[in-house]
């Protein structure tokens, strides 16, 4: 039994299949990349698993725990995190105390009534604890500006950071290496072998076919809302399909995801 | 059964007139996501000017409705989303309900000094003619409107559904960028929908003023009436639109008809689409949260504790001076401008901190008063208790918004303050119609706080208090939550927050704090009654606390002694009462776009009067709030809203 597993989802927005019947795993201790053109429906299938979007039919199984019905808080404090491809940084909040939230949050409201004494708030624990978090993923430098002020790719491994505040089992990074250069990606991948080494399953959608083809264990590609291969990274790339839909008419040397060929829009979520 | 058919039918004439409202009311909020509560009162405008054209001015009605309906309407909808409204569905709900609040203040302004208070009659169109249906009697007004409702409804199938602009709507509705990027126009098609709104509201103003008066306050709230139709097609779908007003109709017809006319059940009928309105949101299935950072919100100031205590003191000793000073009039008004303060505090952590709007906050303070009043405990158990009570009845009225977005929250409080103030308050049970409650002022441990002096300091000081303690909060985890949930409901969802929850505890917790204000304003009275807290006080109290700052003590501290000398200017020159409140609305429909009002402006000009003056004080100010705010920024932000936020991460004086 993997730790997640997406079983047959279908999600309809109107007439528009975003995702048709969906089915793939991932399991702890494993980086399991979900690629595929833009438009593939990934992200929805980022919120499917999070409970931000409700799926038109199909289960989310997490932990052997049919969780499709579960609110989007309840399946974070059973240890789902993620990141956004759209950011969701507390924007008018600093950096550090984003992280500060996220770890408030996890305390539930009796750590709250404890650290609102101030003699106890800035205590240099919690302080230390955050502070180590953010020189994990390379950004204790900006720890004091603006979340809305920093640039895109240090937001994303803020989110990270956010995310991994709250010791998540399952981390859905949704493009987190988009706006890095390449020394951050290269440190960004090591993070990730990093954490699958000490048991945290991580999904991953990327468009950067480098650091997927580099991290990952297990790859999925979605196309037009399906998934049309699944396997160890070297299976994926001479896969015929895969390179069909989207790497390329057989274009072996072009691993990169510019190569737009369907061009159609993420459908809005509705709100 | 023949008056069960001719009570239907009366309902369906009126839900007819409904559903042309509603219907406008729906499409300029699926096309620009702009929620208008001032519909009813655009509505009501025109229908006054109509009454201006046929009665006063003496045009022909036929020609008085073409001008009305074809000219006038639409140019003040292409107006109000070009100059007003534009670019708001964007932003953050609250600040488009402030600035939609606005207008609904301004208007009603504008009207009562156009159209001074007296009685005017609009006479049904056909007024003689009529015919009889079996046992009912059907007038050609009657007809009239269901044949309006009729045409309303095939020409806009027939817009949304066969022309362009209505395809080019439609695609608006789900995503306007994206319109844009296929060489659609949506800036044409909100203009477009918001004509087409205005006249629709005015069409339904028109058609309904027969029957519910030529009063500014009445047509005002057929909003509610149109909200609650609209909810049952979730704001988006026009047939269930249409079939929610005729429902509404028949069930107010029905509640005519067979309801007592004396007594409790006589006091339904007026609040019948607040009730039908709860009833449609507590059906509703849950909603999503929302995707995507909300952009252009602002931050609050936070002073460090040792200047909000020494602020604190400063502001207790100059109330002491000048309560000493003033006459006993004067006093007691100090003592209401503390009373309107605490309950913009009570906003500021609820819309300041946390991004939601109540446009029933004053209500809260009534409820609070209710307790005090009737609990007859003038000590400080009373006083927790009436807290209580308000908080409690926040909760209520936030849970069944529980599954909702902030925006339907906010309308139902508006819902829930006009059914307090039409029902609840003037029931038996509570103040009464037209009657009053006593009250005692206030005993600690067992000493009566009893000259108006005393009481009205104390009053000052309560202000302080609640004001140290929203700050402690503000500066604690509880704060950072909150403005984690305002700038991203869906990062703190996916982070484990039960956003529902903690919505409701905010909500009842800003209820609390009124109640609180509401007790000690009964303290002060001696009496209170239904009339101190009508459901128009909410809407002004936000309005002012939104102008002055809604994101600090300071702006409510500010906002309080405006409101309490709002009605004083008024009084000393009643022939500009209309006017006032039209400045007032209007300017919130300017300023409603930052929240920090005109308190942040004062810092600003503090700090720049500091740093001429005394440069080497404010250094060492500077140097002691480093460790609180975050230092200057490297580069610009990536925001739109650059100025805005270089406007908040300067250190604030705050009290």
């Amino acid at each position: 039994m993997a730790l997640l597993e997406v079983d047959d989802v279908v999600v309809k927005f109107g007439g528009v299949t975003a995702v048709n019947r969906a089915t793939f795993t991932a399991d702890s201790g494993q980086i399991t990349g979900l690629i595929g053109p833009n438009g593939a429906g990934k992200t929805t299938c980022f919120n499917v698993i999070t409970g931000l979007q409700k799926p038109t039919s199909g289960r989310v199984r997490y932990r052997d725990r049919d969780v499709t019905r579960w609110p989007v808080h309840k399946r974070a404090k059973h240890g789902i995190g993620r990141t956004f491809q759209r950011l969701e940084a507390f924007g008018s909040l600093t950096v550090r105390d984003n992280v500060r939230v996220a770890r408030d949050i996890r305390g539930g409201p009796l750590a709250w009534a404890r650290t609102a004494v101030p003699a106890a708030r800035a205590t240099s624990k919690g302080n230390l604890e955050i502070d180590i978090l953010l020189d994990r993923v390379g950004i204790r430098e900006y720890a004091d500006e603006r979340a809305d002020a920093i640039p895109t790719g240090t937001a994303r491994l803020l989110e990270l950071a956010r995310a991994l505040a709250c010791d998540p089992h399952l981390l859905l990074l949704d493009e987190p290496s988009s706006g890095l250069d390449e020394t951050e990606t290269d440190a960004f991948g090591e993070l990730l072998k990093d954490l699958a080494r000490q048991g945290v399953a991580i999904l991953m959608v990327e468009h950067d076919m480098d650091l997927v083809m580099a991290v990952c264990d297990d790859i999925h590609v979605l196309d037009f809302g399906q998934i049309i291969a699944s396997g160890p990274p070297a299976a994926i790339r001479n896969d015929p399909a895969v390179q069909r839909a989207y790497l390329g008419y057989a274009d072996g040397d072009d691993h990169t995801a510019e190569l737009d060929l369907t061009a159609i829009v993420e459908p809005e979520v509705q709100s | 059964m023949g008056s069960l058919f001719a009570f239907t039918l009366l309902g369906l004439f009126t839900g007819a007139a409904y559903a042309i409202v509603a219907s406008g009311l729906v499409l300029t909020y699926a096309t620009t996501r702009v929620f208008n509560i001032a519909h009813g009162a655009f509505g009501m405008v025109l229908a006054f000017t109509f009454w201006d054209f046929t009665q006063r001015q003496g045009l022909p009605t036929l020609l008085s409705l073409f001008l009305v309906l074809g000219v006038v309407a639409p140019a003040i909808g292409w107006f109000i989303q070009r100059f007003v409204t534009r670019g708001l569905g964007e932003g953050p709900v609250s600040v488009a309900l402030v600035v939609t609040v606005g207008l609904l203040v301004g208007l009603i302004g504008v009207a009562q000094y156009i159209w001074p208070p007296e009685p005017r009659v609009l006479l049904p169109f056909y007024a003689e003619t009529g015919w009889k249906l079996g046992d009912t009697y059907i007038t050609a007004h009657q007809v009239v409107t269901i044949i309006c409702s009729i045409v309303v409804a095939g020409g806009l199938y027939v817009l949304l559904n066969r022309t362009r602009t209505g395809t080019a709507m439609r695609a608006s509705v789900d995503n306007p960028e994206l319109l844009r990027l296929f060489g659609g126009k949506p800036d044409t098609v909100a203009a477009i929908a918001w004509a087409i709104g205005m006249s629709l509201a005015a069409l339904g103003g028109i058609l309904l003023t027969p029957a519910v008066g030529l009063d500014y306050y009445a047509l005002t709230l057929l909003v509610i009436n149109a909200y609650a139709a609209a909810m049952l097609g979730r704001l988006k779908s026009l047939p269930l639109t249409f079939a929610g007003a005729m429902g509404l109709g028949i069930l107010e017809a029905w509640a005519v008809a067979y309801l007592p006319t004396d007594g409790f059940w006589s006091t339904i009928r007026p609040v019948i689409p607040a009730l039908f309105l709860f009833a449609v949101v507590v059906a509703m299935p849950q909603t999503q949260l929302r995707i995507g950072q909300v952009k252009g919100i602002v931050a609050a100031p936070v002073p460090n504790l040792r200047k909000s205590l020494g602020s604190g003191a400063v502001l207790l000793g100059f109330a002491f001076l000048l309560i000493a000073v003033v006459s006993r009039a004067d006093v007691l008004l100090i003592g209401i401008a503390a009373t309107y303060a605490m309950v913009m505090l009570s906003l500021v952590l609820l819309t300041g901190y946390g991004g939601h709007v109540s446009l029933a906050q004053f209500t809260f303070a009534g409820v609070g008063a209710l307790a005090y009043a009737k609990l007859d405990q003038p000590n400080l158990v009373g006083l927790a208790l009436s807290a209580l009570v308000a908080a409690g009845v926040g909760a209520l009225v936030a849970l069944p918004v529980l599954r909702l977005t902030g925006l339907y929250l906010a309308l139902s409080t508006m819902a829930f303050a006009v059914l307090m103030d039409k029902m609840i308050f003037q029931a038996d049970y509570a103040f009464k119609f037209n009657g009053t409650l006593a009250t005692e002022r206030l005993s600690i441990l067992g000493v009566q706080i009893g000259s108006d002096t005393s009481y009205v300091w104390f009053m000052v000081l309560a202000f302080v208090v609640m004001g140290l303690f929203l700050l402690w909060l503000r500066r604690g985890p509880l704060g950072r939550i909150l403005i984690a949930s305002r700038d991203s409901p869906s990062g703190c969802g996916t982070l484990g927050l039960d956003l529902r929850w903690f919505r409701v505890g905010l909500f009842s917790l800003s209820a609390g704090m009124a109640g609180v204000a509401g007790a000690l304003f009964a303290g002060l009275r001696g009496t209170v009654g239904a009339a101190d807290f009508l459901y128009f006080q909410s809407l002004l109290v936000l309005l002012l606390a939104v102008v002055f700052g809604v994101t600090s003590v300071t702006g409510a501290l500010l906002g309080g002694t405006a409101l309490m000398l709002l009605p004083v200017w008024q009084s000393s020159s009643p022939e500009l009462a209309g006017l006032l409140f039209a400045v007032l609305g209007f300017g919130a429909v300017l300023l409603g776009r930052d929240p920090n009002g005109i308190a942040n402006h004062l810092f600003r000009l503090g700090r720049l009067g500091s740093s001429r003056v005394l440069p080497g004080w404010e250094a060492k100010l500077r140097e002691r709030m480093e460790g609180l705010l975050k230092p200057s920024r490297p580069e610009p932000a990536h925001s739109i809203d650059t100025v805005i936020e270089t406007m908040i991460d300067e250190p604030k004086g705050v009290a």
